[in-house]
């Protein structure tokens, strides 16, 4: 059974005015506060992460963990290109900043830009050896990249400012940025994705060797969808930074990337409607979570699991019983549309009805 | 550079690349067989570095009885591993086994971080391994010497194994062809068990190598030699045991000798396996001792 | 009329130590229907993945039309052979061997024995995936649908290739949802979506009932006239290899063993103790 056009066109509309006002009343401290705003911004920045990431996972059918190396060219292009000019030198302290760096000083999208760039040129000078055989090796790969390009930032003192990181970035000073970013970002995704390129990408996924003989140079298409999902990674990286207003490499620990990689089996790899769903479910909910960390004491007993690192081994428990017992994930490869919600309704009351006849 | 020194750092480089060759053969042989990467490997690597804390630590437990029994626990924990993260999913797309191993690898250090805390703890001193031996102007621990003797002799162990035994058959013919193995009766999932269980053996021997030339242990110590040994079996062509012996040794002496003749490259050190992965890929992407591969259409 | 359009060369194919394909050497015109028969594990399937490039061939060279799609003679002998009696060796001094996706851009293109088809994917998509290599679009241009004159084109092509084979109605279904016989008309249908000028089906009726695989015949001549091909394929059905080929070539443990239109094949006693005979007896 499925809904008129014009039904759905409507149901998309209010959607959106829906999606539109309460970011609005957001941004103006109507509703929610401080912590919830930027848990909310968290979460558009790894929605954009997690989707160019099944991007390459979940859609071309290679596996890349260097979402946290990326996201740290990003960050750090953002971080060493916006602060501003006079506080260089209070942040600086030990080393001072390359005079030369120091004198660049760039608006926030431009830095954006030039990070994504950047990680896109890294990715194809990873991926060229890497892909043209075994897509294996990748993994490998990017998760060693990942932890190069940390030692790398904590080396580079005048440019980095080494360990301590970089402070003072300027913010994000409305909930639009992120959310715009997202909607930019994974728009352009969506389109990419069902353009022929995107079949390309689909096709190799499902078997490489027919898309060969189908005419589909698998080299190019790999390090292409490779580039691409590592230009937006960078993009949200730089958001990141912006967001947090503060960066250094440590947190950009390869095991950030695990937090994309639960999110996108939860949304189910090739489905960007799942991987946005499932971006907020983990972020906020790793945010819910922080509880487990907490000594709990009931009726002034103190349960002794409660202690730090407690919210980490329910994190991975959660991820392998996802891949062991659930997964499709909430979308399988499926998106997200009218009919699917319209029938699902009617399969509950069907169900519902049925369930009530009987009694 | 003087021929003592020179000789210091060739020693060091051996036996470091020794550790690596025991850590890179539990990769190769599960990857020859199943082609997928172990995560956990490293990891594995890190707990029996803990079993040898608490045995002898904290049990009081002598060397001797100790060493055997925390290379029996690490192999149990091996299998364990490969029942709960990869038997499962035998029939699941390869990314799926490889998400599960990576939640496996991350579950064990978030478990260490945990349990144990993430402060680093001083891993028991065995002395006879631990003691510094002066020969001229070279001075070095017996580990250092031990270290590729045991490889030597565990290789040649392995090749025994796999190339007179029965287990030692199966195996090949699983990696050969996994499908046709299975028609021919053979025992798939005891030859999986068995390639684990050597896997993490030879793991729990390189940890206690490993504690003699490095005493800190800490929840993420496998992560690095995990990846960097993952890379030399690569090198030596993934899947072949000698390979893997000799991609672990000459990453080893690379990174050493890096290090040795480039000071000022220190912090990079970490950074030579992976600089050495893409060249390999680049130049001889079957490794060094690999044979041609070629998938069936 | 009779202007070559693939020649295999010499090939021979070595895994490890098995030899899978011995000093092949054959040729197929243009506008023929060839069939490739021999036993089980005769190296036939090898040899087509040397054609299209899956494999490197350990020895020989393979040609299609004036382009050399792979070429290697490790002991000098591509030397004695050619540089002597060749002028315009230029043509011909490619070493290495070419991906199989050039090789479907020149115009070959296959099926496989064992179904590939892009299993979740619909039928549509299945055959439009063909077309994306022609595409002028680059990845940009084709992300902010600069190129939707193109995609329509193409789009209306894969459309009117559907009609023309039959699968206009199952246009939307999932590949892995639909019947046998229609997976393999699929496959058929993504392979002259990229044009080609030389068609090669490994055991098209590999699982058909006498009824489909008369059909199939009938199939194959049908797209043969319509799209103008030249047709070199596997087969087993015996009936439908002497019914549609105009010249067979027989594979034994690597080896060519016979050569000639389907009577002379039916009479060749070689043949006969091979291959049919083995059949015979089953």
């Amino acid at each position: 059974m499925n809904m008129s056009k014009k039904t759905k066109n409507i149901c998309t509309a209010i959607l959106i005015l829906v999606a539109v006002i309460l970011i609005t009343l957001f941004d103006n401290d109507v509703i929610g506060n401080a912590y919830i705003k930027r848990v909310l911004n968290l979460a558009a920045i790894y929605a954009i992460i997690s989707v160019s990431m099944n991007l390459v996972n979940g859609f071309t059918g290679m596996f890349s963990l260097g979402q946290a190396g990326f996201m740290a060219i990003g960050a750090f292009t953002v971080a060493v290109f916006t602060v501003p000019a006079e506080s260089i030198p209070s942040i600086f302290y030990i080393e001072p900043m390359a005079p030369w760096l120091a004198a660049i000083r760039l608006p926030f999208v431009v830095a954006l830009l030039v990070g994504g760039l950047i990680a896109a040129v890294l990715a194809l000078i990873i991926g060229y050896p890497v892909l043209r055989l075994k897509s294996d090796y990748l993994a490998i790969a990017t998760l060693g990249f990942s932890e190069i390009i940390r030692i790398v930032f904590t080396q580079m003192q005048t440019i980095t400012n080494g360990a301590l990181g970089i402070k003072c970035i300027p913010g994000i000073t409305t909930m639009w940025v992120p959310f715009g970013a997202a909607a930019i970002c994974i728009g352009i995704m969506v389109l990419l994705i069902n353009s022929s390129y995107g079949r390309a990408f689909k096709a190799i996924r499902e078997d490489d060797i027919a898309a060969e003989a189908m005419g589909i140079n698998l080299s190019f298409h790999k390090n292409l969808s490779f580039a691409i999902s590592s230009f937006f990674t960078a993009i949200a990286g730089g958001l990141f930074a912006s967001l947090l207003t503060a960066v250094d490499p440590k947190q950009f620990y390869f095991t950030l990337t695990y937090n994309f990689l639960l999110i996108i089996v939860l949304g189910g790899m090739g489905s960007v409607t799942g991987t946005i769903i499932a971006s907020f479910i983990i972020t906020g909910g790793l945010e819910w979570l922080r509880f487990f960390d907490e000594p709990l004491s009931v009726m002034g007993y103190n349960i002794p699991i409660f202690r730090a690192g407690l919210r980490m081994v329910v994190f991975s428990l959660l991820l392998m019983i996802l891949v062991l017992f659930y997964r499709k994930g909430i979308m399988g490869q499926k998106e997200f549309s009218w009919d699917g919600i319209y029938n699902w309704i009617m399969k509950v009351k069907t169900r519902l009805s049925r369930k009530k006849g009987g009694a | 550079m003087s021929m003592d020194i020179f000789m210091q750092h060739l020693l060091n480089g051996i036996s470091v690349g020794s550790l690596y060759a025991l850590i890179a053969i539990g990769y190769t042989m599960v990857y020859g067989i199943l082609l997928l990467i172990n995560f956990a490997h490293g990891d594995i690597f890190m707990m029996a570095s803990y079993f040898m804390i608490f045995a002898v630590v904290d049990f009081g437990m002598p060397i001797w009885i100790a060493i055997p029994l925390i290379i029996l626990l690490t192999v149990i924990l091996g299998m364990l591993l490969e029942r709960s993260a990869y038997k499962p999913l035998r029939e699941a797309p390869r990314m799926s086994i490889m998400i599960s191993a990576i939640g496996a690898s991350f579950l064990l250090e978030n478990l260490a971080t945990y349990l144990f805390s993430g402060v680093p703890k001083g891993y028991p001193d065995i002395p006879w391994l631990t003691k510094v031996v002066n020969i001229g102007n070279v001075s070095f621990q017996i580990v250092t010497v031990v270290a590729p003797v045991l490889v030597i002799f565990i290789l040649i162990g392995l090749m025994w194994l796999v190339n007179h035994t029965k287990t030692g058959m199966a195996m090949r013919a699983v990696s050969k062809d996994f499908e046709t193995a299975r028609l021919m009766g053979i025992k798939i999932n005891t030859v999986i068990a068995a390639t684990f269980a050597i896997g993490s053996g030879l793991a729990a021997v390189g940890s206690v190598l490993w504690g003699a030339k490095y005493s800190s242990v800490y929840p993420l110590m496998g992560v690095m030699p995990g990846l960097k040994c993952f890379v030399a079996a690569v090198f030596g062509g993934i899947g072949n045991i000698p390979g893997a012996v000799l991609g672990g040794i000459v990453l080893g002496l690379g990174e050493t000798m890096l290090v040795a003749f480039f000071p000022g490259l220190t912090g990079y050190r970490d950074a030579f396996a992976f600089v050495l992965l893409i060249v390999m890929l680049l130049v001889r992407p079957n490794g060094l001792l690999g044979e041609k591969s070629t998938d069936k259409v | 009329m009779d202007r070559q359009v693939l020649g295999v060369n010499d090939v021979t194919m070595q895994f490890g130590g098995v030899v899978a394909v011995n000093n092949l050497s054959l040729h197929v015109n243009e506008g023929e229907i060839v069939a490739l028969i021999g036993p089980n594990g005769a190296g036939k399937t090898t040899a087509f993945n040397v054609i299209t490039g899956v494999y490197a061939p350990s020895n020989g060279q393979v040609v299609f039309k004036d382009n050399v799609i792979s070429s290697n003679y490790p002991h000098g002998k591509f030397r004695k052979k050619y540089l002597g009696e060749q002028e315009t060796m230029d043509k011909y001094s490619v070493v290495k061997s070419m991906t199989p996706d050039k090789i479907t851009k020149l115009g070959v293109a296959r099926t496989f024995q064992n179904i590939r088809l892009f299993k979740n994917l619909t039928v549509f998509e299945n055959v439009l995936i063909a077309k994306h290599m022609r595409s002028k679009a680059n990845f940009l241009s084709a992300t902010f649908r600069l190129n939707y004159k193109e995609e329509k084109q193409n789009r209306d092509e894969t459309m009117e290739l559907l009609k023309i084979l039959g699968l206009d109605d199952v246009k939307d279904e999932v590949a892995h949802s639909l019947p046998y016989g229609k997976q393999r008309h699929l496959e058929i249908a993504r392979a002259l979506a990229t044009k080609p000028e030389l068609l090669l089906l490994d055991e098209p009726a590999a699982g058909m009932n006498p009824q489909e695989t008369v059909e199939l015949t009938q199939f194959i001549k049908k797209i043969k006239d319509d799209f103008n091909l030249t047709v070199f394929m596997i087969e087993h059905h015996m009936d439908l290899v002497m019914e549609i080929s105009d010249r067979i070539y027989v594979l034994d443990f690597g080896k060519l063993i016979a050569e000639g239109t389907p009577e002379e094949i039916q009479n060749n006693q070689r043949v006969i103790d091979a291959y049919l005979g083995v059949q015979q007896d089953e």
